[in-house]
């Protein structure tokens, strides 16, 4: 199939990690029962975003 | 009038608008591939496993599902997950190892069509016409439910939400077919865990962890009724009533919220609509069936079931922390029900102290009270408040009102969104919620316009087309279907009524189903005239039997009942899981003695592929640890630990 699926999923959640993690930076009081939930969840969800991507990198290179 | 209960920032606006970018985007990236109608409906049976098998369980994922699942949560607790343990896993198992060789290796490409080419074209046209005609109304009601609560929500607009999400969903799939379909919905599956799971977690945290909402729960179970979650004053259950999956089950209907017993539960649950919901349902069927080979499309309910196992922990736990925070003090956290507005606070008194003067009993006050504060009431409450009104003041009495409304079980998963999710967060839950939603959406629609297209245009109506023309008569259909199903999403708000009713007929047409596949793909002296006469009577049974029963605490009408009540049963649930196991019954006998009686119009030939026994054993070149049957073992393994953890 000419699209490898990891490449959107990977890009969408680098750049929603981003946002979020930059919201968490910049506006820190904004938390949930004390914790800075925003910028925890934004470094997970780009971890998981790079992931993906980088994933579907090496797949790309293997062909 | 209505206030939005949460304002959205341009963080929260970000994250949705990069969803839908997103999700478009990939319809118009797999726009050039789509170039025989076999790619817009079959993907050209291209796809690997992994993305086939996240597509099964997201296209299921209707917006009721995370809205419902949460709900019965804190209705019914843990037991709520059989729907999961008992109910999915084993069929999607089942699916995999024993009923996908004939979909996938038949070339059928519908399930309609396999019941043609197994039967002839009367079981093919029943069901196709019924799906059909089903898979736009589910996908209207759950159209209709998320305008509602986008409206409610955030104050957007009921017809621009409804229109405006239609139109996103039409665009991806007009452009890219079931491939773009079933590429979002990997997507989607992404977004909806990853967005609800840190709702969870934090209220997994807020609520002090698994031992202390089993602790807070077993204080709700032995007095239900002080969280209106019972009738009666004196109904009370067993302290683990909502913690332990199987106990409170063996202790009978009386024992257990659901008011179900054992054998309701394993037969009609378990087996009969849980293998008639996934085993034939195409919309399901479908994602598996455009696998790339047949490998890839046993391994694809396989690789569905191993988030499925864990969805519970997404879905239903939000429901107990919900109710467990309700039953802590100090918590701040107030279990969502109906408001009454302060207009309407006087007359609501007035309700009460007169039934009270009267002496009238609870219905009759019930009664009163609802059509003076224009919501439910919980029938215990209502009693109590008879008891207590005559000393006590208007102003203690308004408070003990406001109490005895009606949980909004459905509001669960949105007030734990509300109380944990900063601006940020918050986006990210929406846009999971409505990645939930269109994922559903997308999933009925692509199965309708396949379904439409081969098995009742090209069978039926115009045979012998180009493939021009079926591709072109996909696009249309798509456009028409979205249509459709936001008309059905207006007729559902207008008529909850026709919608129950509407629902009911798919229940009693759905019910037998199982029997039929499972006597066509496993006995090959089933006959087609026997399969089409065993599922009308199939049918015409399950409404005969809802026609005959009802649950307690309902009036006989659409809850059943209006010929002679026979049967009284404990609760809704019970009544639906005995009549779809009285359906399957009843097809399952009628087609074995049509069948016996009629002649084969197959001969062993024209049914191999088609039937267990004529099919020759396929050459598995996989190692043993890799084949479907060794996998399904494996996963039943671990299903029954997880019930025996939560026993």
């Amino acid at each position: 199939m000419g699209l490898d699926i990891r490449f959107p999923i990977g890009m969408m959640f680098t750049l929603i990690g981003l946002l979020l993690a930059a919201t968490g930076i910049l506006s820190p009081e904004k938390v949930s029962l004390g914790i800075n939930i925003n910028m925890i969840w934004g470094a997970a969800l780009l971890l998981f975003g790079i992931l993906m991507w980088g994933s579907a990198l090496r797949a790309s290179r293997k062909k | 009038m209505n206030t939005p209960s949460v304002h959205l920032g341009v963080v929260d606006y970000s994250i949705l608008a990069l969803y839908v970018v997103f999700v478009i985007g990939i319809g118009f990236a797999l726009k050039r591939q789509m170039k025989t109608s076999a790619d817009f409906f079959l993907s050209g049976r291209n796809i690997p496993a992994w993305v086939t098998g996240l597509a099964f369980l997201s296209a299921n994922l209707g917006a009721l599902e995370l809205v419902g699942m949460a709900a019965s949560g804190a209705k019914y607790g843990i037991a709520t997950c059989h729907f999961y343990w008992v109910g999915a896993i084993p069929a999607m198992i089942f699916l995999a190892v024993f009923m996908m060789p004939f979909y996938y290796g038949s070339k059928a490409r519908s399930v309609p069509e396999y019941l043609k080419l197994r039967f002839d074209e009367r079981a093919r046209a029943f069901n196709s016409v019924s799906f059909a005609v089903m898979t736009i109304f589910a996908s209207g009601i759950s159209l209709n439910a998320l305008a509602k609560l986008l409206h409610n929500l955030l104050g957007w607009e009921y017809n621009i939400s409804l229109w405006v999400c239609s139109f996103i969903v039409l665009l991806y799939v007009l452009k890219g077919g079931l491939t773009s379909a079933i590429y979002t919905e990997v997507l989607q599956f992404f977004m909806i865990v990853l967005g609800f799971a840190p709702v969870v977690w934090l209220g997994l945290r807020d609520a002090g962890g698994w031992s202390a909402i089993k602790q807070k729960l077993a204080g709700v179970a032995v007095n239900p009724s002080a969280f209106n979650l019972a009738d009666s004053a004196s109904t009370t259950f067993h302290s683990d009533a909502w913690t332990s999956a199987w106990k409170p089950l063996l202790g009978g209907p009386s024992a257990n919220p659901m008011g179900i017993d054992l054998f309701a539960m394993v037969f009609g649950l378990g087996f009969v609509l849980s293998f008639g919901y996934w085993c034939t349902n195409f919309l399901v069927v479908q994602r598996a069936m455009a696998a790339k080979d047949m490998k890839a499309a046993r391994n694809t309910p396989l690789i569905a079931a191993v988030p499925k196992m864990l969805f519970p922990l997404l879905v239903i736990l939000p429901g107990m922390i919900a109710l467990a925070l309700s039953a802590t003090e100090g918590k701040g956290y107030q279990f969502p029900k109906a408001v009454i507005a302060e207009a309407k606070m006087p007359a609501a008194i007035s309700a009460v102290r007169q039934s009270t003067a009267a002496g009238v009993d609870v219905a009759a006050t019930s009664k009163a009270l609802s059509s003076a504060a224009g919501t439910s009431f919980n029938a215990a409450k209502v009693e109590e408040l008879l008891k207590s009104a005559p000393g006590t003041s208007d102003a203690q009495l308004a408070i003990r009102i406001q109490d005895a409304v009606v949980n909004d079980y459905d509001g669960v998963i949105l007030s734990l969104v509300k109380r944990y999710c900063p601006s940020g967060l918050l986006g990210l839950a929406l846009t999971a919620l409505l990645a939930s939603f269109m994922s559903g959406m997308a999933g009925n629609v692509t199965a309708f316009n396949t379904v439409w297209t081969y098995d009742l245009y090209q069978a039926y109506i115009a045979p012998d087309k180009s493939d021009e023309h079926y591709s072109w008569m996909g696009r249309v259909v798509t456009v028409a279907g979205i249509l459709l199903s936001i008309g059905a999403a207006y007729f559902a708000s207008m008529w909850t009524n026709a919608m129950d009713i509407i629902q009911l007929v798919f229940a009693f047409v759905n019910a037998p189903l199982f029997a039929t596949f499972l006597l066509g793909m496993f006995w090959s002296r089933t006959t087609g005239t026997g399969a089409f006469i065993g599922l009308l009577c199939g049918t015409a049974a399950s409404a005969l039997f809802h026609a005959c029963t009802i649950s307690v605490g309902n009036l006989p009408g659409v809850k059943g009942g209006y010929i002679h009540i026979f049967w009284t049963l404990p609760s809704d649930m019970a009544q639906n899981f005995w009549l779809a196991s009285f359906a399957f019954t009843v097809c399952f006998l009628v087609t074995v003695g049509i069948s016996l009686a009629t002649r084969r119009t197959k001969s062993d030939e024209e049914l191999k592929g088609l039937v267990y026994s004529l099919t020759p054993k396929q050459t598995v070149d996989q190692f043993w640890y890799a084949r479907p049957g060794t996998i399904g073992i494996v996963l039943l393994i671990v299903c029954v630990i997880l019930n025996y953890i939560f026993w």
